[in-house]
């Protein structure tokens, strides 16, 4: 295992691009899944976030410029606790989830990345990459506030937010 | 992770764990542990680099056993419980492929329980992936093998099942699996690395993916604070395997068994014939 | 008696080697120019049992045991009298043995010769009474001794020189026992190429000449020397057979390898094809070809595992669940045996469907001596996708109905194989235009298929019609030979394909019959109803519908057509 180093100029602006490209993903993911179970709202929550990680990974993008990063598949990131910190768990979705709901995974998601920015910023040896931590977590403070803002526009759930009065439907 | 794929291997290639997902949007609840298992299986693959055409996903019927149709593979979607059967046939004809089979506790375990037993004595260098979650997601909630004895949330057991839940792993190593692990749908990392390093396992791999059914056993999301790495190292040794395993809480992860069998190769004849030449011991 | 055939029955028990002595008799038959077969009969014991072998021997080929038995040969009469149903006598026959005969057989009226075996077997070491047996009617029916020695040597080479020096002994004491006994000549007649070969055998040989390589089973009688067969056979072309753990599970490991790209086939028997109804249906939906050959048995259930019935029909026409259109063929003789599993294999893999071949135990497990199946040859093969496509879909409806499939290992044409009902992509649905879709494409390929004049086996003309399948065609045909110089002409009809079917052929073939019947070998009369249901013949239809053990005899079939004719 080739594992990537985090705390080196190429290794980091790797580990920032699949932060990213994670959470892309993961987004993606989620909006498909409120798509499938026909919870429009979330969905279109999940995908505009979904857009924003693109966004994101493509500012980084520009950042690398013509740099060659190492290359590691994406097991091989060390991540704090096993998974890119900006991708919310997959079990943490559910078909009934409200907006604010939503975003609560959104928000959460996005204060891990500021800890794992500022962990680097805290621990790191190389003051370039450190700079950049410092830098990187500053706008990852910035999503958290502004995701925040975003979910005041929603009610918390009522308390049977997952009351479906319809059995389970069966399959195969 | 070892990098050395026994077969379907032909062909490196560079590729992103979401080139091995179709365009098909699972069926699933939203919150299912096979999501996560599903990145898991794209991650692997990328990682060990194997083109999707010379993968084949091989599953049963359940929830979990959807998964072939969301991934950019081969597949084949067969019946209840028969997936091991269908996979053995096609790896002992086409050894050249990277055969995976993915399916649910009740698929592999109740129905199709017997051909557990035959693959892991048979040893075809296939890796079979369960996505257990105790109970039959697809059919409503009801028991199934790994469930707990007292568990009465289903209708058709308000008792609970009071008979003995199956353990799959001390079954897969009494029976010959030579590889034997189990991961996490609340580590997708860790669970790709153990699935990449059982395909590149020889032999039939067995790994045990956790993986909640948020609709009927809500419960299982609390499994993630539960799972914790085995604090051993893989042991070649079954006897000392046997002995983890018996004491084994069902909530270490990690490579549990490795072992060292020669995988399953069909007799083949030193001198070939032609199908003329069948014919000769029938003449009079 | 213009029957130039011979029929000997071999009876004995705890070992006597009756069942070696008839296929060493079969053997130097065949090497003497003769045809025959030969099949065999036992008791439940699997060691030492009770035993028949029974043969029939003749001029020209024979497919069917006949009405009675010219010779009775016992080693010893343990239990004999079990088989005294299967091994009719009269005045005419000649009973050898000890005098300790069943009252079952003597009240038949033959002649008897006395003669121990076994005292004779004790003269001197290394003698065996089957041998003796073999000497005494090989010489009765006017075999070469050159002949039953030279295959005599040809088995016990291996046990070395002093027991082949004993068996020749032995036979020529048999020979010199003849003494007082009525011997019958039947004249050699010169061939191009005889085989020894059965039912069992034959199918496998056509499978593996259809393209089988892989083979998946579960032992089973009477199926077992199918595989047994296979295995070596497969090994030597660099196929592979699998042993599996059941039934579920072979017919799966055939699906995978098909999928894969390789042609594959199984053999079972009733309770083994009742365990794959399911999976089957899955080959069927999935359009992945497999073959299935039953070799059946008496049913249901366990039933009468070493005797044949042609009792599994239904469950081979309507077994499967759903609306599943797949391929029944059933082979007519021995010989056909190899035909129809070649065909079957062919059928399958260019239909992409599976099919089931319906043979029994009296085809697989009877030996028979007969002229070389000639070749056969079917150009056609899968249709399998050889590039790359970026709309390639599996399930494409395509004229015909069957759409190129492609293999794993081949770039861009990724699909999933499904068993539940898919789209054109093989993506599930449920979609009422996609179910439609997907069961005309089904039936459709099928239907439209060419099955040109091997679907059938039509014989004879006028207004009398026997239908008949599988191996009750061989004692049809034979009494319609007896029956011919009574004026009694018949057409005789016999469908090699029993699905899909086939109503315009059918109409053709009864063109002008005004009275048929239908002979089989079941308790239900399910062929009969299968003709009724599906060809609705406007002929006045009546049913011989016969169960096993016992086979059906030339003399059953001209006795119920005389009965419902003669008069009429
Ligand atoms: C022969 C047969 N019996 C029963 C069923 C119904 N059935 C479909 S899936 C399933 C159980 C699935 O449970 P599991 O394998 O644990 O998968 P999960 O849905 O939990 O992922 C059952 C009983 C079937 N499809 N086929
Ligand atoms: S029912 Fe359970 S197993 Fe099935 S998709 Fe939903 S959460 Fe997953």
């Amino acid at each position: 295992m080739n594992a990537i180093d985090v705390t080196e100029r190429p290794g980091f602006l790797a580990y920032a691009l699949a932060i990213e490209n994670e959470a892309v993903e993961r987004y993606t993911t989620f909006a498909e899944q409120m798509d499938v179970t026909n919870n429009r709202e979330a969905a279109e929550l999940f995908r505009e976030m979904a857009r924003l990680e693109t966004l994101h990974a493509k500012e980084i993008e520009a950042r690398i410029g013509g740099q060659t990063l190492p290359e590691g598949a994406s097991c091989e990131y060390a991540w704090p606790d096993g998974e890119s910190p900006e991708a919310p768990d997959f079990s943490d979705t559910h078909y009934l989830m409200t907006p604010y709901q939503a975003l609560t995974l959104v928000l959460e998601a996005e204060q891990r990345a500021v800890e794992f920015f500022e962990t680097i910023e805290r621990a790191g040896t190389d003051e370039a990459v450190r700079k950049m931590a410092a830098e990187f977590a500053k706008e990852e403070r910035e999503h958290v506030r502004r995701v925040r803002q975003w979910r005041e526009r929603y009610p918390p759930p009522e308390r049977d937010w997952d009351d479906d009065p319809d059995p389970p439907n069966q399959a195969e | 992770m070892e990098r050395v794929v026994t077969s379907g291997a032909a062909t490196e290639v560079t590729l992103k764990p979401k080139d091995y997902k179709s365009d098909i949007k699972p069926v699933w609840c939203p919150g299912c542990g096979d999501f996560s298992v599903l990145a898991a299986i794209t991650r692997a693959l990328a990682a060990l680099k194997v083109a999707p055409e010379n993968v084949a996903v091989i599953s049963g019927i359940g929830c979990s056993s959807r998964i072939p149709a969301y991934l950019d593979t081969y597949g084949f979607h067969g019946a209840h419980g028969r997936a091991l059967p269908l996979a053995t046939g096609l790896k002992i004809s086409r050894p050249d492929l990277c055969v995976l089979v993915a399916g649910g506790d009740g698929d592999g375990f109740s129905i199709g329980g017997n051909h557990f037993l035959q693959v892991c004595r048979r040893n075809v260098d296939i890796t079979y992936i369960v996505m257990d979650n105790q109970v039959y997601g697809m059919t409503k909630g009801q028991a199934s093998p790994t469930t707990e004895p007292d568990w009465d949330r289903s209708k058709l057991t308000p008792h609970g099942t009071r008979i003995n839940a199956f353990y799959p792993l001390v079954v897969a190593l009494a029976s010959g699996a030579n590889f034997i692990a189990r991961a996490s749908s609340s580590d997708p990392n860790g669970a790709a690395k153990v699935i990449g390093e059982a395909i590149g396992h020889p032999g039939f791999s067995f790994v045990q993916v956790l993986s909640p059914c948020v609709t009927f056993r809500p419960e299982q999301r609390d499994w993630k604070k539960i799972v914790r790495p085995a604090p051993i190292e893989a042991t070649t040794d079954p006897a000392a395997a046997a002995r983890r395993l018996m004491t084994d809480d069902n909530f270490y992860l990690g490579v549990l068994y490795k072992g060292n069998r020669a995988p399953f190769e069909p007799d083949s004849a030193g001198q070939p014939s032609t199908e003329q030449e069948l014919e000769e011991e029938f003449k009079v | 008696m213009n029957d130039p055939a011979i029929s000997i029955a071999l009876v004995g028990s705890g070992g006597s080697g009756v069942m070696t002595a008839g296929s060493l008799l079969l053997e130097a038959a065949g090497r003497a120019g003769l045809y025959g077969m030969m099949s065999r009969s036992s008791g439940p014991q699997i060691r030492g049992g009770e035993a028949a072998a029974l043969l029939r021997i003749s001029t020209r080929p024979v497919f069917c045991l006949g009405n009675r038995f010219d010779f009775l040969v016992a080693i010893d009469w343990a239990n004999a009298e079990r088989f005294a149903a299967e091994i009719p006598l009269d005045t005419e026959s000649t009973i050898v043995g000890d005098d300790d005969i069943p009252d079952e057989f003597s009240a038949s009226g033959a002649t008897f010769k006395e003669v121990s075996f076994k005292r004779l077997a004790a003269q001197s070491a290394g003698l065996r009474p089957n041998m003796i047996a073999l000497g005494l009617i090989g010489s009765a029916i006017g075999l070469p001794p050159g002949e039953l020695e030279a295959v005599a040597k040809k088995l016990l080479d291996h046990k070395g020189k002093a027991t082949v020096e004993a068996s020749v002994s032995a036979l020529s004491i048999g020979a010199a026992t003849l003494d007082g006994l009525k011997t019958i000549d039947i004249k050699t007649e010169s061939v191009a190429e005889l085989w020894n070969i059965s039912g069992n055998e034959a199918a496998g040989l056509g499978a593996v000449r259809g393209g089988v390589r892989f083979v998946a089973a579960y032992p089973i009688t009477p199926a077992t020397e199918m595989l047994e067969w296979l295995a070596p056979a497969l090994e030597k072309i660099g196929g592979t057979l699998v042993q599996a753990e059941d039934e579920l599970a072979s017919v799966n490991q055939l699906i995978g390898a098909s999928f894969g790209g390789t042609p594959s086939l199984t053999a079972t028997s009733g309770p083994g094809l009742a365990l794959m109804t399911e999976s089957i249906g899955l080959a069927v939906a999935s359009e992945t070809p497999v073959v299935v050959v039953n070799v059946m048995r008496g049913g249901p259930s366990t039933g009468i595992p070493t005797k044949s019935e042609q009792s599994d029909l239904n469950i081979a026409l309507y077994g499967l669940h759903g609306d599943a259109p797949h391929l029944v063929v059933a082979p007519l003789s021995v010989s056909d045996c190899l035909f129809s599993a070649q065909w079957a294999v062919h059928l399958a893999e260019t239909l992409q469907t599976a099919a089931i071949v319906l043979s029994d135990q009296s085809l697989a497990q009877t030996r028979a001596v007969i002229p070389r199946p000639v070749d056969v040859f079917f150009g056609a093969r899968r249709a399998v996708q050889t590039e790359a496509w970026e709309d390639y879909e599996r399930y494409a409806t395509v004229p015909g109905g069957v759409s190129p499939m492609a293999l794993p290992g081949l770039t861009g044409c990724q699909y999933t194989a499904d068993g539940l009902e898919h789209n054109t992509q093989g993506t599930p649905s449920s979609r009422v235009e996609d179910h439609a879709r997907q069961l005309d494409k089904r039936r459709d390929k099928l239907a439209l298929h060419d099955y040109g004049d091997h679907w059938a086996h039509i014989d004879g003309n006028g207004p009398m019609a026997i239908i008949t399948w599988g191996s009750s065609l061989a004692p049809v045909e034979e009494a319609v030979e007896t029956l011919a110089p009574e004026g009694i002409a018949l057409r005789v009809i016999a469908p090699r394909l029993l699905m899909p079917v086939q109503p315009e052929r059918m109409a053709a073939a009864l063109e002008g019959v005004e009275t048929a019947l239908v002979v089989e070998q079941s308790h239900g009369g399910q062929f009969f109803h299968y003709i009724r249901a599906f060809y609705a013949p406007e002929c006045e239809l009546h049913s011989m519908a016969r169960p096993g053990p016992l086979p059906i005899r030339p003399a059953d079939v001209t006795h119920a057509i005389r009965e419902q004719w003669r008069g009429s």
